[in-house]
């Protein structure tokens, strides 16, 4: 986790001296990056790519996150590049602190979306994008002694974002609707199974001001291991945006059960980079 | 169990609210936003502001260069007086018509909003008015881009 701390660091410095900062995009409007590495809420991809880059810009972003329940932790770590405001591509490292078993699942994950159709604030229909996760386990054991069929998979993504403005008593709202077909075991540290399921997940923030966002999220999950119980996870969170170099979320994250341990909750927190 | 599905319920009535208020066309004019922009006076100092900003912003003012500043300063507080609601009749060109050939970019566009956005965060304006009056400016942004 050192090397995780340093590049951390490193990023945070590299953040304070760029001058290179895309700005095409009005402040919030990225919102953060989820956990599997793509822009989005903190659990769910939305429509929007990562970072400030408008359809004449390539942003460069990475971000940084820690969950925290109370028998794993999840840290991820990764970076995404935004072509044109049309197409991202990400590479995320995460690592599942499996407490019980004193040991560590790591996943990579390498992230593509693509924007078809609307700008969120601006189109008349949502903004609409398609993205693919594929997901490569490179701690497999814990994933085979549960009996999943397989230690990699992809999942492919539609997603559907709008913020209306001044819609809430003349406070700006975000929603999210994705929908997700997957074949993944807790997102994949418990490995992959043959066939998939389609999953629904969902997003609605207000923003509080130009800087500050409160929201909530869902995401459904296939429940297709025997060996365990998989649940729906759900999240409250705020998210600041000081500048648009850096963006920091808070959240209380509800994991349901997970691997046979219940009611897994506890501290999320990210934080995303723009760093050009 | 039911806990969760309680969450479930809230959750999705929250997007469902959300959903409901998908957008569809923009209401015209917003009555009472005209006074919580400061009547017209609060416009004058708004876009008064805005001119001022636009002038430190090499990558916008140049397409101000051959614009006539007192007859778009006229011209925009009039119509930002009447869509919020104030009385005045605009009386100048379309958004087409007055920014064909100019080849306006989504950056460049995205930052004129900022800038309008700060010159209202400079008069003091709420940030519930602030996003009402974008909210009647953004349907106009499709008659300005690439043309």
């Amino acid at each position: 986790m050192l090397a995780g701390h340093l590049i951390f660091a490193g990023l945070l410095c590299l953040t304070c001296f760029s001058a290179f900062a895309q700005q095409g995009k009005l402040l919030a409007t990225p919102v953060a990056t989820q956990f599997e590495g793509t822009g989005g809420g903190g659990l769910v991809p939305f429509a929007t790519l990562s970072g400030y880059a408008s359809r004449e810009e390539i942003s460069i972003n990475s971000f940084v996150t820690h969950l925290a329940v109370n028998d794993f932790s999840l840290n991820a770590y990764g970076a995404s590049v935004n072509w044109f405001d049309r197409l991202e591509v990400s590479v995320t490292d995460q690592k599942l602190g499996v407490e019980p078993l004193q040991t560590d699942i790591r996943q990579r994950v390498y992230g593509v979306k693509t924007r078809l159709y609307g700008d969120i604030v601006y189109s008349y229909w949502p903004q609409i994008s398609v993205g693919a996760q594929f997901k490569r386990l490179k701690d497999t054991d814990v994933a085979s002694a549960a009996g999943a069929d397989k230690t990699r998979g992809t999942d492919y993504y539609l997603a559907m974002t709008r913020l209306h403005l001044g819609a809430l008593q003349g406070y700006n709202l975000l929603w999210n609707l994705t929908l997700r077909s997957t074949a993944a075991h807790q997102t994949g540290f418990l490995g992959f199974h043959n066939s998939r399921q389609l999953q629904l997940e969902g997003s609605a923030a207000v923003l509080l001001g130009r800087h500050v966002a409160v929201g909530v999220e869902y995401r459904s999950k296939p429940d297709q291991l025997t060996f365990a119980q998989e649940d729906d996870w759900s999240d409250v969170f705020v998210a600041w945006f000081p500048n648009k170099r850096i963006n920091l979320t808070v959240a209380y994250a509800d994991l349901g059960a997970v691997a046979g341990q219940r009611n897994q909750r506890g501290l999320y927190l990210s934080t995303t980079f723009y760093l050009h | 169990m039911l806990h969760r599905m309680k969450n479930n319920t809230i959750i999705l009535g929250l997007l469902l609210c959300c959903l409901a208020g998908c957008t569809g066309p923009m209401v015209a004019q917003d009555d009472n936003l005209y006074s919580a922009l400061g009547g017209r006076q609060g416009i004058d100092n708004i876009i008064g502001r805005f001119i001022y900003l636009l002038g430190d912003e090499p990558k916008v003012n140049k397409h101000f260069e051959k614009t006539d500043l007192d007859r778009f300063y006229a011209k925009f507080t009039e119509q930002i007086c009447q869509i919020s609601g104030g009385p005045c009749e605009y009386t100048g060109d379309t958004m087409s018509q007055s920014h064909d050939g100019m080849n306006i970019t989504e950056t460049e566009f995205n930052l004129l909003v900022e800038l309008l956005i700060d010159a209202m965060e400079g008069e003091q304006i709420p940030h519930p008015a602030q996003n009402r009056l974008l909210r009647l400016l953004a349907p106009m942004r499709e008659d300005i881009l690439y043309r």
